[in-house]
């Protein structure tokens, strides 16, 4: 899946990552995809917490050649 | 109140009175070489075999069944691996939690590196272990033991240890169950045939652990007391140790109810007055000290540092450090948010007002941390 937009939050610790997809998911249109790249260890569990907390669908880890990705669909 | 704003006792308790007591005798009275044969060397002994019987008395186990080692972490160790070691003709299979104690899966990775094989059983939300995972783990080929803590030392969840009992037992299965939280605050459950804790966390003072093991019990025929890998911790912690695992033990239900509902508060006006936060753990089976929770876009170590210069003493299994570089496995286990998180741990001196204290400042600290790094309104 080619995502809408990618948000390059590698290097970042927690809760950095998060605070990326909060901000950024919001430039996406409602029933796009914003992938995350993050190398954090805590990412990994905290986006799809994230994503649970508010409501938002988290589609997986997906795998690119930069390291660790999430993909998450905006829905509202 | 002693320890002001302390709420860390699942780390370390405050030494209880009786273990204060317990140990300035035993220091005094207790100091000869228990193993010799003169009259110095008798009232150690006599110190250390009461040890042994009161403690042997809180776990309903015999005296000779009752081993004393260099820390909660020794016993964890000796726990699963003695245990797998007696059972080693029947298979290498040991089944555990994925939100055990860190002693006890590094006593699991020992084993999977020494040939073994380990299988862990998932935990839904709150921390609680899959039973019907555990029965089918249970029906693999070759199982050995299996391992269940009491009560999850960073979220609180009680563990079904009797319902895992009755399970293990159906398959003759030996459970192993690390107390190390629960001892002297909840009752041991009963069915466990290794049982291990930790002394200064019921109020005993540190470098003491116990181990309690079933030895009349089928799988315990080719069990071998630990050896000097144990430690040997000195017999006025031992005194102390079991002075205190009994005071506690007595007065456990009355800390209970006085702890229980200062958690209920915890738990809710947090959730009521922190905006996006994550109370986790099991409601209501839960430790009765113990509350945990998980802010939103909060770093982890800035908000305990925040905290401890107001005064407040509490833990996290956060990674937003440079010293912890993975998060908590229990949180990542449970699937609820790691980052900006605050374990409080209550403990017999605790009173209303400390908590108060918190609950009144805990809210703007929390502002505070998120106006600095801009993520209101996010």
């Amino acid at each position: 899946m080619t995502p809408d937009a990618i948000v390059d939050a590698r290097g970042q610790r927690c809760p950095l990552p998060v605070i990326e997809l909060a901000r950024r998911l919001a430039d996406v249109p409602v029933g796009g995809v914003l992938r995350v790249l993050a190398d954090d260890p805590a990412a990994a569990g905290d986006i799809p917490a994230w994503c649970r907390l508010r409501d938002q669908e988290f589609l997986g880890e997906v795998p690119v050649e930069d390291g660790p990705a999430f993909d998450v669909r905006r829905r509202h | 109140m002693a320890h002001p704003g302390y709420f860390d006792a699942a780390a370390a308790a405050p030494l209880h009175p009786a273990a204060r007591e317990a140990m300035i005798a035993a220091l005094t009275d207790g100091w000869a070489d228990p193993d010799k044969l003169y009259t110095q060397a008798r009232r150690a002994r006599q110190l250390l075999d009461a040890a042994r019987a009161a403690t042997a008395e809180v776990f309903g186990v015999r005296p000779e069944e009752v081993f004393f080692c260099a820390s909660g972490t020794v016993a964890c160790r000796l726990a699963v691996l003695g245990t797998l070691r007696a059972r080693r003709r029947v298979g290498a299979t040991l089944i555990h939690s994925t939100v055990e104690h860190s002693a006890v899966l590094g006593a699991a990775q020992a084993h999977v590196s020494s040939g073994g094989t380990a299988l862990p059983v998932p935990v839904d939300r709150v921390g609680r272990v899959d039973l019907a995972e555990f029965a089918a783990a249970l029906a693999s080929p070759g199982v050995a033991a299996a391992a269940l803590m009491s009560a999850n030392h960073e979220v609180g969840t009680a563990q079904p240890v009797e319902a895992a009992a009755r399970l293990c037992a159906g398959s003759a299965v030996p459970l192993y169950v690390d107390a190390a939280q629960s001892l002297g605050r909840m009752p041991v459950p009963p069915g466990w045939s290794v049982l291990t804790g930790s002394a200064h966390k019921w109020g005993g003072p540190a470098g003491v652990g116990v181990l309690a093991a079933r030895l009349g019990e089928p799988w315990a025929a080719r069990w071998t007391p630990p050896g000097p890998e144990a430690g040997s911790p000195s017999l006025p912690a031992i005194v102390a140790a079991a002075a205190s695992l009994r005071a506690a033990v007595a007065e456990a239900d009355a800390d209970a109810a006085r702890l229980r509902p200062l958690v209920a508060r915890i738990r809710a006006t947090v959730a009521a007055t922190v905006p996006d936060v994550e109370v986790v753990g099991d409601p209501d089976d839960r430790l009765p000290n113990l509350v945990t929770f998980s802010c939103l876009y909060v770093d982890g170590e800035a908000l305990l540092h925040e905290l401890d210069r107001r005064g407040f003493a509490v833990s996290s299994g956060s990674s937003c450090t440079a010293s912890t570089l993975r998060p908590s496995h229990v949180l990542e286990a449970m699937g609820v948010l790691s980052h900006g998180n605050v374990r409080v741990s209550l403990h017999r001196e605790t009173t209303e007002a400390e908590v108060d204290r918190f609950l009144a400042e805990l809210p703007g600290v929390v502002a505070e941390l998120r106006a600095r790094s801009g993520v209101i309104g996010l």
